[in-house]
């Protein structure tokens, strides 16, 4: 009998041997005379356990990770085809805790299929959403992603239905569905895993949204740091359209819908959504100003939906179980799930997906089991480059875009990057400065001639200069960026520098503020 | 005179293949590297002639984006994250390791024209870090001592 192997194809599992795992176990399984059916999933997320090998047995399907090649003949060994026990054993995979307590709705099938099977794709409930969309027609698509809560997952937190309706209710004889795949945030990578490990899902959503509002053309623009997620893309993209799942003639309904893959240049302002526009039109990354709304003039002057991987890829979810299903999860005004990223200094780094509402801390000790060195957690910066740095005791904040906004911090886009008590927190600060001067589209003088100043004025208080008074300026220099600046790069870089002032002012050399003052 | 006509071919076929695209700038710069490895500023009247643009937008275009190079990279590109997961992880050290064991800072190209050195804000691996990639392939949780094993790896393709 033929024996299914699962060693994933995810960048983060490659990045760690997978590929000579899998060809490890394909020479060892001909040696024996074994029948061994090899698949290249998706990561299920829990990459310190990567390359994590998986064998379907008649009880399900067993775990054992990290495997490297030396490991691979011990583990025919101890008979791992039959789900034997090994040292890298880790029991029933579903069973493993880290998965078993997340609410995966967008990352459903994401480590269990093979991510360029349309067949597996189908057979776990993929195009029902399609289906559900054809029949209630673009209105109502609409309205069911409106009523689901669901909130831009890039990191704005814009309620995706009004997006979505603006777009269908400006009239233009061309719209375009442009998905916002250059996931540039450190600390992030769902949309990577998203797009290596269940491609369908994105194209699904996108076709849901291109079908719903009257676009027949959609474009996914992906960083040029992800080659491994761009070819998944084009395979699943020529396969979708073999079998009419996109086309001129979709599942026969007459509604035409085309997918392009358009590769980034290493810009991360080029995650903005105004600057992507311009550098998918072939020109400089810079931004436009904000009106008019892309969904209203857009790409070649064009209505646009832009959204980002997750939001695209968790429409088909909403549409196939509902509106009030997806709802149902979260707290406040941040309802349904969000896949978050836990990232730097952590033991058990991965991907958790759960509905809003956990707090940091069961994130970082509950799932990432503290720090990868043993050390003391002593910052977290959540929400990527431009995100604040959090101290210990702003741990219990509940993961809710309007709880982080209260303590002057966001969600963005999930990542989670923990930094043990070594961290210099001044250094920090200045790199969030260098960043923004380096990637700065150098539209606006707040964040192009700002965040040079920015880094000149941190190394003076780094080296004791005037420290007072260049706090002060400093200060009042992330003032003007944050009021002054056109988008979210140079508005946003004070959050890490303020927010390490703040809370680490000893880092500094500063006296702690008196906060009673 | 051979390697110029070799890459006024690549650039006409780079542009035949992308040229008739939407927003056909970028698809078309990423062709002419991909075939090439950079875009060698002799290319930029004819791409501009080619797509009726000015070359002042060509250029601009290219000087805009950290991905494009208009000189030759090393046989092979080596690209060290410094972004903050990776600094939690130590990349500083790895970024300091890999300069003075390769002896070149970054954007600059080891004596024997082996290694280019760069520096990479992400790759997406942040909880298997510090990252590196090498060429389109990418490494997690690469200490120094990794980072020489690979490089003695690529030794032997220099």
């Amino acid at each position: 009998m033929t024996i299914t192997v699962y060693v994933p194809r995810d960048s983060s599992a490659i990045s760690l041997g997978a590929d000579a795992v899998a060809s490890a176990i394909v020479a060892e399984a001909v040696k024996r005379g074994a029948s061994v059916r090899l698949v290249r999933n998706g990561s299920r997320g829990l990459l310190w356990l990567e390359p994590m090998v998986e064998v379907a047995t008649s009880n399900g399907r067993m775990a054992y990770g990290p495997v490297t090649p030396a490991d691979v003949h011990s583990l025919f060994e101890n008979d791992f085809l039959h789900g034997g026990e090994h040292p890298l054993g880790l029991g029933a995979t579903e069973k493993i805790p880290y998965l078993e307590n997340q609410e995966r709705l967008t990352f459903a099938r994401v480590g269990i299929v093979d991510p360029l099977s349309l067949d597996d794709y189908l057979t776990s409930g993929g195009y029902r959403g399609l289906e559900r969309a054809l029949e209630i027609g673009g209105a109502a698509t609409v309205q069911a992603v409106a009523d689901s809560g669901l909130r831009g997952r890039g990191g704005a937190a814009f309620p995706a239905g009004i997006k979505w309706k603006t777009v269908l209710e400006t009239q233009a004889d061309q719209k375009y569905v442009v998905c916002n795949a250059d996931e540039g945030d450190s600390g992030t990578f769902s949309d990577r895993m998203i797009m290596e490990g269940d491609p369908f899902v994105l194209i699904e959503g996108m076709t849901i949204a291109g079908i719903a509002l009257g676009a027949t053309q959609g474009y996914i623009y992906v960083r040029s740091e992800y080659p491994y997620a761009e070819a998944t893309l084009e395979q699943s993209i020529a396969s979708a359209r073999e079998r009419g799942y996109l086309g001129d003639n979709i599942l026969q309904s007459g509604q035409r819908f085309n997918l392009e893959v358009r590769r980034g240049a290493g810009a991360y302002i080029c995650g903005e959504e105004t600057s992507l526009l311009e550098s998918l039109e072939g020109k400089r990354g810079v931004i436009r100003f904000k009106p008019p709304l892309p969904a209203i003039q857009g790409l070649f002057g064009k209505p646009t939906l832009i959204n980002n991987v997750i939001s695209l890829a968790s429409v088909p979810v909403i549409l196939d179980k509902g509106a009030e299903f997806y709802r149902h999860y979260g707290m406040g005004r941040s309802r349904g799930t969000l896949p978050f990223q836990l990232a730097g200094n952590i033991k058990h780094g991965g991907l958790v997906e759960k509905a809003f509402g956990l707090t940091l801390r069961e994130l970082l000790y509950d799932y990432g089991g503290g720090s990868a060195t043993g050390r003391p957690i002593r910052a977290v910066q959540v929400g990527g480059p431009l995100g604040a740095y959090l101290p210990v005791s702003q741990f219990d904040t509940p993961l809710d875009y309007e709880a982080f906004a209260g303590i002057s911090a966001m969600i963005g886009h999930g990542g989670v990057v923990a930094f043990d008590d070594t961290v210099d927190m001044a250094q920090m600060a200045r790199y969030a400065m260098e960043f923004c001067a380096i990637e700065s589209c150098g539209k606006c003088t707040p964040c192009r001639i700002g965040s040079v100043r920015g880094v000149e004025v941190i190394d003076k208080i780094i080296v004791g200069k005037n420290r007072d008074a260049n706090i002060a300026l400093l200060r009042d220099l992330c003032d003007t960026m944050l009021n002054g600046s056109l988008c979210a790069l140079g508005g946003m870089t004070p959050y890490p520098i303020v927010s390490a002032l703040e809370h680490f002012p000893e880092d500094f050399g500063a006296r702690r503020q008196d906060k009673a003052a | 005179m051979s390697e110029v006509q070799f890459s006024d071919d690549a650039v006409a076929s780079a542009i035949q293949a992308e040229g008739w695209r939407p927003g056909p700038l970028l698809p078309v710069l990423h062709a002419i590297q991909d075939r090439i490895g950079h875009v060698p500023p002799e290319a930029v009247p004819v791409i501009a002639k080619a797509l009726n643009l000015s070359r002042a937008d060509v250029h601009g275009v290219i000087s805009f984006y950290h991905h494009f190079r208009t000189a030759p990279a090393g046989r092979h590109v080596v690209r060290i994250c410094v972004a903050e997961a990776c600094q939690a992880m130590g990349a500083n050290a790895l970024r300091d390791h890999a300069k003075s064991s390769l002896r070149v800072g970054f954007h600059e190209t080891t004596a024997d024209g082996a290694i280019s050195l760069e520096p990479v804000y992400c790759l997406g691996n942040c909880a298997c870090s510090p990252s590196v990639m090498v060429d389109d392939d990418l490494f997690g949780r690469v200490s120094p001592e990794r980072f020489d094993v690979l490089m003695r790896g690529l030794g032997e393709t220099r």
